[in-house]
């Protein structure tokens, strides 16, 4: 797989030994939350730099950085916490696990300058529970960086204390979805909770909390060290900043890419080898399993950016690019991703877990060469039936893919139905 | 006399130490992880001891059990093999890979074998799409970039384990 | 600031916090939901009362949307009943529709709302789920296939019952609702989850297959079982008391029920019941006819009156029967000029019988209980002898009053224990003596004199310094306690310490019309409403000096006395025995007439609660077989007797004669937690103590015979439980079995370890088949290894 450096997240990658504490002091690491205790600069003048930034969550929302952290009530009495959402489970999605293992530290900073910044007392980092050697690799690191003073009492002499823990999933989609998230944390089943209250109020044990994106907290060392302004202008109004984009499916070189926000998808497809074997783009899913799917050539006229891919009836999401080329049967790849949201729904509310089976069960059947005419009319009230009803977005992140294929592929489908087989005869898949 | 052994209760006072102090429950899901190590899988007595000694309602720790797929609520195989088959892994020849185990196994997904040396089961996104096709072994073990003949080697190193 | 909001063009103002579902119940407007429910914590999981809001991007749940000022709602536009009924759709594709077979039918919120908003067919063509069985033990019967997930019962667990034995096990579609593996639901509120069912998958066992909802006729009435008083709506079928559900009441049982209160109705059909006079005759037992039956009663104790004097008569009546009979019992012994009556069967200590100033109560409402702050219970197994108070003390806890304990036992009362003193029956005194002390010393005000010499333990002293805080307050004392035979230094003590911590003195009430009796002046000494009454013999001394003749009013002497084996023995050398029971008992061998008399469904009447709160009702069902109302046996026999004043045509000219027609006021004035002091001895005992509660299934005839709460878990018969340190003592194992012995009496019973208790007790719950043959509930035993 292949890793392309960039300045903000994979900035120590080209020297031995990236994931340890010295390679990243030696690259400048840690050197922004030194001089942030050291100058005691203030909570405001910290959430005033990440807003100039541009940064937008990297978990999918895309929500602005800046204002998120303006939410918390830093002054509320009692503890406080901030949270790392790196249960990254989003298929397609695969870039928090190499910032973990390439540049843990990073992370690390990041979170104790929100830790010090939202005034959380103790950091919690979930990590999706099937990359247990990245879980191993981060408890090393945060060893590391307690035995060097980072963390603990009295940060660097400082009279900041901050902790940092983490907390090992083992299984569930839905604690991507940062209330399940927090319930996880708990040790409860990952159920969303109803917002609001939203956890800015009443987040991990009831008190305040943050909850952020691996990338993003990662993305604030380089925002505190060079500046706000210099991280935006790397990418573009509105959207600031570098983003790994993983790169998977039909692609002669799978992997993550930390380029420019706004880089031409046409761009990205060229660095990560093109399509494999010299086929045809036949479509993307380009921010992970829940964005619509959309047509190659619509892509390729796409910018990777929030604003670019929304215009073009999609998602960035988490900048998860999953590429299939002209072989592959749209009736069998949502076959695949229904049977994904079917399996991941928590089971809390009912459009959720009565209509994710349903989904899956009919596109079953019209892969099976079942289907019947009504079919098609149905998926697309089932699916608009869940979304927006639910508690967390996982009801639309499971009828999205329904409505993008459907969209765009209906004819594939109908195909199906009528001649009971498959319009891609010589499908890989 | 102590359910799980004196190195798993140690292993699970470090994870509740990460916790605020009446806070133990947040250590369910390393307890039953590190209790499923030792273990092999998680029987209603394991289950039941994990809940006093985390001051939990038995069926609180269930809830947990049965809610995150990485645990064994039955028992398994000695090595626990997880296809994932999620569409980029499907994308790069996963169910060529899950043909292959399982013809080769000569059980289908969510079977042990006679033997009880293998169980086989389909796995959802382990965030390693980059890798596809993947697979992990007992839940803590990845293989990556997988092919007929890693599947091959893996099956007979693990064999002989 | 007061937040103005429009839900369907109707205008209204509301407090923030308020959510849309408030709002619009407010303005009488019905949303339609599942899983909402005004006692528990806000799920929003059904989705079923999602409603159109003015600017919202998609439809937004009323339970759980809280309004904001100048919101626009919409709960009946195209908008949000297309969302409804796209949430309807999912809730039933995968629900079986069997309402014919389902017992919820005719009362199922799912049924009903699918009419409105269900399709006549459905879409769903592929297979169905089906969820296996779960056995959730004798109380409640499962359907898990027509689940809809709503969680209300995992939440009743979690925030009511405070135990969480359901839960949502597995996730997604595949999710259940169920207790872990291979478990029963035992909490002693379980039934509570059967009403908050929406669907059929938790229906009442002991009702299956019984009665269709709309077959029922329902009738209010009042339980008996404790001193609650439990609003009850007792639904009735061809004059069978058929099903016992809650009646609302904020003030008493809120929306729930204890299932002693809702599934004791089966011993009301148990076949167990006495539905004819019967008369001994030459040693065998035939039926007759009331006349006869009544004139034998009303010659036999008039020849005892004769020849040995009235003072040869004892009446011993159950302080589960109404105020009317309690009432008419002790005008009729009264009037045969006999003061030996009295209602507390399980009390061994009556020195304050002369010191009280009124009838003994809870000190305040029973709504007050869950506003407290700071309170101290003494001696009681509070959740098994008090379900739905024990309920409102650990709201109170939930929402930060500190509880204290001074107990022999110690019970998982499912909330965090502030302080807890852990001492023997006899030890509670030294125990309450110690706080006394320890607040006098704490508030640097003069040690009281018959605390002077107590010993302040650390647990006391955390105790002391907790009840010293808060504002609302309370000192309860439980059963334990007022059955021990030195409950009155008990209440001297915590009378002090009451007065010192500026708290409230209460005492629970060991039975359902406790109060009732006292205020009927079913007691030595006092009529009704505490006036003069004739002076006579309380129910230890009718036991400890024999009389010739007893009276018993529903009375089970065997289970409901303080020393069962004494009060057998009284009753078998008595020359004549009348037992008005419900149900042939043991009473068959000591008894010359057996009445057969109504049990509370069969009768109207009037209970009081330990509030003092005056509850009357209508029978529900008419007199099974020739059953008759006691009120009218005691009237006939009073007038078979010549006594004067038995004309009474109705339960109510019985109360209104005794409590008069302003009966609530009267009864107000007449609670009264104070009593002049006894003397109080600090020194303690060195003997082995029994502990002996009576079991939450154990406490009146009905309840005995309630076959299916018979077979819970907490229905088990009892075994001795004794600490580890004195098992070593006498060296016994724990789980072998031991001779206890009590004076005379023995029983051979297993005997458990339990290091909970306090050091030289052994607890041995009494009224109980296996242990009625030993002594008093309270006093030394003996124990060795058999």
């Amino acid at each position: 797989m292949v890793i392309q450096p960039g300045p903000v997240i994979f900035n120590t990658l080209h020297l031995p030994e990236p994931w340890k504490l010295s390679t990243y002091v030696s690259a400048g690491g840690y050197s922004a939350l030194r001089k942030i205790l050291a100058e005691n600069i203030p909570a405001e003048t910290i959430i005033a730099e990440v807003k100039t930034s541009a940064l937008r969550g990297r978990g999918g929302a895309g929500f602005p950085t800046g204002l998120k952290w303006s939410f918390m009530p830093r002054q509320f009495p009692g503890d406080k916490y901030i949270v790392c959402n790196s249960d990254e489970g989003e298929p397609g999605t695969f870039k928090d696990r190499d910032i973990m293992r390439y540049n843990p530290h990073a992370l690390i900073e990041g979170m104790i300058i929100a830790g010090y910044t939202l005034g959380a007392k103790a950091g919690y980092n979930y990590i999706h529970g099937e990359i247990w050697d990245i879980y191993e690799g981060m408890e090393r690191a945060v060893e590391e960086a307690r035995a060097a003073g980072y963390l603990g009492d009295n940060i660097l002499g400082s009279d900041f204390s901050f902790d940092l823990y983490n907390h090992h999933g083992y299984g569930a989609y839905i604690c991507g979805e940062e209330t399940a998230l927090l319930e996880s944390i708990e040790g409860k089943k990952g159920q969303p909770r109803f917002k609001p209250p939203f956890p800015a109020s009443f987040g991990l044990y009831g008190k305040p909390t943050t909850i952020n994106n691996t990338e993003t907290l990662a993305s604030i060392p380089y925002i505190m060290r060079e500046g706000g302004q210099k991280f935006l202008e790397l990418g573009r109004p509105n959207n600031g900043g570098t983003k790994v984009f993983s790169v998977s499916g039909h692609v002669e070189k799978p992997g993550n890419y930390e380029i420019p926000m706004g880089t031409p998808f046409s761009e990205l497809l060229e660095m990560a080898g093109g399509i494999r074997g010299g086929r045809q783009l036949k479509a993307v899913i380009p921010g992970g399993s829940s964005a619509p799917v959309l047509p190659g050539e619509i892509m390729m006229d796409c910018t990777m950016d929030f604003d670019s891919i929304a215009k073009a009836g999609s998602m960035l999401g988490s900048g998860a690019v999953i590429v299939m080329d002209e072989t592959v049967c749209m009736v069998r790849a949502l076959e695949r991703l229904s049977y994904f949201y079917y399996e991941e729904s928590c089971g809390q509310c009912t459009p959720c877990r009565e209509g994710t089976g349903w989904m899956y069960r009919v596109v079953h059947r019209i892969e099976h060469g079942q289907g019947r005419p009504e079919d098609l009319d149905l998926l697309d009230r089932v699916a608009g039936n869940i979304a927006g009803r639910t508690i967390c977005a996982l009801g639309d992140a499971a009828a999205m893919p329904v409505q993008g294929m459907l969209k765009h592929y209906r004819h594939e489908f109908e195909h199906h139905i009528e001649h009971r087989k498959c319009l891609v005869q010589s499908g890989a898949m | 006399m102590s359910m799980l052994s004196a190195e798993s209760l140690a292993l699970i006072d470090k994870e509740i130490a990460k916790y605020p102090a009446d806070q133990r429950q947040s250590a369910v899901m390393s307890a039953l992880r590190i209790a499923q190590v030792e273990k092999g899988w998680l029987s209603t007595e394991t289950m039941d001891f994990v809940a006093h000694y985390l001051g939990m309602q038995p069926i609180a720790v269930y809830e947990v059990a049965t809610f995150y797929n990485m645990y064994n609520i039955k028992p398994v195989g000695k090595h626990k093999l997880c296809v994932c088959t999620n569409l980029p892994c499907k994308l790069m020849g996963a169910d060529e890979i899950a043909d292959r185990l399982k013809k080769k196994l000569g059980i289908e997904f969510g079977e042990t074998t006679e033997d009880k040396q293998f169980t086989l089961v389909e796995g959802e996104c382990m965030g390693a799409c980059g890798d596809a096709p993947l697979l992990l072994v007992n839940n803590h073990r990845m293989e990556s970039f997988l092919n007929e003949e890693k599947i091959d080697a893996l099956l007979d190193e693990l064999k002989n384990k | 600031m007061a937040l103005n909001i429009e839900i369907d063009g109707q205008q209204i103002e509301v407090e923030p916090g308020t959510t849309v579902m408030d709002a619009a119940h407010k303005l009488g407007i019905y949303i339609p939901h599942f899983c909402y429910h005004k006692k528990l914590s806000i799920a929003a999981n059904c989705r079923m009362c999602l409603v159109q809001v003015e600017k919202a991007p998609k439809p937004l749940p009323a339970c759980a949307t809280p309004v904001s000022d100048g919101m626009k709602v919409m709960t009946r536009s195209d908008y949000a009943i297309q969302a409804q009924k796209g949430v309807m759709e999912f809730l039933l594709i995968n629900h079986p529709l069997d309402c014919p077979i389902c017992d919820q039918g005719g009362e199922c919120q799912l049924q009903d709302l699918a009419v409105g908003y269900g399709g006549s067919r459905s879409n769903y063509a592929e297979p169905k789920r089906v969820v296996t069985e779960k056995n959730l033990g004798p109380l409640i019967a499962t359907d898990m296939t027509r689940c809809i997930h709503c969680t209300r019962c995992v939440r009743f667990g979690q925030e009511i019952a405070g135990i969480m034995e359901m839960g949502q096990a597995f996730r997604g579609e595949h999710a259940e609702i169920m207790p872990f593996i291979d478990k029963t639901i035992d909490s002693e509120l379980s039934g509570n989850i059967i009403d908050l069912c929406p669907v059929g998958a938790l229906t009442s066992k002991p009702f299956r297959y019984a009665a269709r909802a709309w077959e029922l006729s329902r009738r209010k009435g009042v339980s008996p079982h404790d001193s609650l008083g439990s609003n009850l709506q007792i639904q009735v079928k061809n004059g069978r008391v058929m099903r016992v559900l809650p009646l609302e009441n904020e003030d008493i049982n809120e929306c729930w029920l204890s299932d002693r209160d809702r599934f004791s109705y089966e011993g009301l059909n148990s076949e167990d019941r006495l539905t004819k006079p019967m008369i001994r005759k030459d040693g065998a037992w035939v039926e007759a006819d009331w006349q006869e039956a009544l004139s034998y009663v009303a010659s036999r104790l008039r020849e005892i009156q004769v020849r040995h004097g009235a003072d040869q008569i004892g009446a011993l009546a159950a302080p589960t029967q109404t105020t009317e009979e309690l009432y008419l019992l002790q005008k009729l012994m009264r009037g045969l000029g006999c003061g030996n009556i009295d209602h507390r069967l399980r009390q061994s200590d009556f020195r304050l019988d002369d010191k009280a100033h009124g009838a003994f109560w809870l000190g305040m409402p029973v709504a007050a209980l869950n506003k407290l702050d700071r309170f101290l219970i003494v001696g009681s197994t509070l959740r098994k002898d008090h379900p739905l108070l024990a309920l409102r003390l650990r709201q109170a806890v939930r929402h930060g009053a500190g509880m204290n304990l001074i107990n022999p036992v110690v019970e998982d009362y499912l909330c965090k224990v502030a302080n807890r003193s852990i001492v023997s029956p006899d030890g509670m005194v030294n125990a309450l003596a110690g706080l006394v002390r320890a607040l006098a010393e704490a508030k640097g005000e003069r040690i009281p004199t018959m605390a002077s010499g107590a010993e302040v333990t650390p647990e006391i002293k955390a105790i002391a310094e907790s009840m010293i805080g808060g504002e609302r307050k309370g000192i309860f004392l439980g059963n334990l306690a007022q059955h021990h035979p030195r409950y009155a230094e008990m209440q001297t003590l915590a009378q002090e310490a009451a007065m010192l911590a500026g708290a409230t003195l209460g005492v629970l009430g060991d039975a359902g019309n406790a109060l009732g009796a006292v205020v009927a002046g079913a007691i030595p000494g006092r009529g009704a409403l505490g006036s003069r009454g004739m002076a006579g013999m309380n129910a230890a001394q009718m036991i400890a000096s024999p009389r010739k003749a007893y009276v018993l009013l529903g009375a089970e002497a065997e289970y409901d006395c303080f020393d069962p084996v004494a009060a057998l023995a009284a009753l078998k050398q008595a020359e004549f025995v009348v037992a008005m029971s419900s149900y042939k008992h043991a009473a068959v061998d000591y008894a010359d007439v057996l009445l057969p008399i109504a049990p509370f469904t069969e009768t109207s009447g009037t209970f009081i609660n330990a509030e003092g709160r005056v509850q009357s009702f209508h029978g529900a069902v008419k007199p099974m077989g020739e059953t008759r109302p006691a009120w009218k046996v005691l009237r006939v026999l009073g007038n078979l007797l010549n006594l004067p004043g038995f004309d009474q045509d109705s339960s109510e000219a019985v109360r209104d004669e005794a409590l008069g027609q302003d009966a609530q006021a009267r009864v107000q004035q007449f609670l009264n937690t104070r009593i002049d002091p006894v003397s109080v001895s600090l020194a303690s005992t060195s003997k082995i103590e029994r502990i002996g509660e009576v079991p939450i299934y154990q406490t009146d005839a009905i309840v005995r015979r309630a076959a299916s709460l018979q077979r819970t878990a907490d229905a088990a018969p009892p075994m001795a439980k004794a600490s580890g340190m004195l098992l070593e003592k006498l060296g016994i194992q724990g789980g072998g079995m031991a001779i206890i012995r009590q004076g005379e009496v023995s029983v051979v019973i297993r005997i458990d370890r339990d290091d909970c208790l306090p050091a030289n007790c052994v607890r041995l719950p009494g009224a109980h088949a296996v242990t009625v043959s030993l002594g008093p509930l309270f006093g030394e035993l003996t124990v060795e290894r058999a």
